[in-house]
């Protein structure tokens, strides 16, 4: 029962893409973004605490770590030709996703840090930091002062009033803190491979918020539609020798970006959609799930120390 | 961006403009073309204010020019900064890092989708 309590957890993530897309599609950028990175977090949380679980279940059969958890009888699991395997599974994947999250974690911060480093070597306008390349670039690089990086490649690319729709949407990323939806979107897609799609979602909901930030900022929606067109454009162009990465069968995220900002603002908010009740309603199942395998397992420990009464 | 907005901004945001102007254009511009080429709402002497006080900074030079001064940015000798950081932020994909990037990499599809948006919006 446990077990397969704790398996739950494991299979919801494949549920979370679907409708993490069409919240995505359907709410105000900024509420789709709080949704998903909320619901990422906690579904990759009942992943993490599942397979702990299991592999705790099957450490505790083997009589030297049951000795050190101090067992008095043995623990009460299904077959160990079930568990143990099972056990060794988890544990493993585990193991994987910390070694793959501890890279990723190790990797960026020393590329923010130097990042930050010459940014900070370099004088400065303001929050605007120009770095001297013919390739087109722009990004938020958030600290203390949060900076926006732009090369001059891309600065040449826009012009005036479209510079300033370019500096508001890096602007909208550093007074957002939209750094930490993307730390989380990363964590959670360590997690559970499922989660990686909306890994995609949460980066193109912080882009889709900083674009409705830029496009009230600058008082134009057309006017930053055409910036980020522009400036995409130019970066296909100067990247044009190098293979394509990304080479996607449906339009990627910034044909829909710039398309969102081309319709009208106000879409009528609509009553809480039935994808919005299934992102919940899977991310309740996973928490509840989790924790009720984690404090079953709890208690058939505690039965196994001796230290409560059988049932 | 109406021109009483405009001066109301704080300096950061006009420094970083008016920053932008001068590596856009690519030649030393008087207080006059920073004006004209920024097409805000800016007056003549804040444009000048900012010049002089990103010069005094050290992020701009300028040289004579009729009664004036020219400025252009302080350029970074070799492209060192360049160089570094895009070496540093190169190593993870676009798709696995916490930095967010103004724009993704495009698809061939994407561009014309792009070019078809771009062309319908007027």
């Amino acid at each position: 029962m446990t077990i397969a309590l704790l398996l739950v957890p494991l299979l919801l993530p494949w549920a979370a893409p679907v409708p993490a897309r069409r919240a995505l599609d359907r709410c105000p950028p900024a509420v789709a973004l709080w949704t998903l990175a909320v619901s990422a977090l906690l579904l990759a949380a009942g992943t993490v605490a599942s397979l702990g679980a299991l592999a705790l279940t099957g450490l505790l059969r083997i009589p030297a770590f049951a000795a050190l958890g101090e067992l008095v009888h043995p623990l009460r699991t299904p077959s160990a030709r079930l568990v143990l395997p099972l056990a060794g599974l988890a544990a493993g994947l585990l193991t994987l996703a910390a070694l793959a999250l501890g890279r990723s974690v190790v990797r960026q911060a020393a590329g923010l840090r130097s990042a930050r480093s010459e940014a900070g070597r370099r004088p400065a306008a303001g929050d605007l930091c120009v770095v001297d390349s013919p390739r087109p670039d722009a990004y938020a690089l958030p600290g203390r002062p949060h900076r926006i990086v732009v090369t001059t490649a891309m600065l040449r690319s826009l012009d005036a009033r479209e510079r300033e729709a370019l500096f508001a949407h890096e602007r909208a990323h550093n007074a957002g803190g939209h750094h930490y939806f993307l730390a989380a979107a990363e964590l959670a897609a360590h997690c559970h491979p499922a989660l990686r799609p909306v890994r995609e979602d949460i980066r193109l909901a912080t882009e889709r918020a900083a674009d409705e930030t830029a496009a009230t900022a600058v008082g134009d929606r057309r006017l930053t539609a055409r910036a980020i067109a522009r400036a995409a454009l130019a970066t296909h162009t100067a990247d044009a020798s190098r293979p394509a990465v990304t080479p996607a069968a449906t339009s990627g995220p910034v044909p829909r970006r710039v398309a969102a900002l081309l319709t009208p603002a106000a879409r009528p908010p609509r009553a809480l959609s039935w994808t919005a009740a299934l992102l919940a309603a899977c991310v309740l199942l996973s928490c509840t799930t989790a924790a009720t395998g984690t404090i079953d397992l709890h208690q058939d420990i505690e039965v196994a120390q001796g230290e409560a009464a059988g049932h | 961006m109406s021109a009483e907005k405009d001066e109301r901004r704080p300096a950061g945001e006009l420094e970083a403009a008016v920053l932008a102007a001068l590596w856009a254009a690519g030649t030393p511009l008087t207080p006059a073309q920073v004006q004209a080429e920024l097409s805000s709402g800016l007056a003549r002497t804040t444009v000048t204010t900012i010049l002089t006080r990103l010069y005094d900074k050290g992020t701009l030079e300028r040289q004579r020019q009729g009664r004036g001064y020219a400025y252009r940015p302080v350029e970074d000798p070799h492209g060192l900064t360049a160089l570094r950081m895009h070496g540093e932020l190169d190593r993870g994909s676009d798709r696995e890092t916490v930095l967010a990037r103004f724009v993704a990499r495009l698809s061939e599809d994407d561009e014309q989708v792009l070019r078809r948006l771009l062309e319908e919006s007027p």
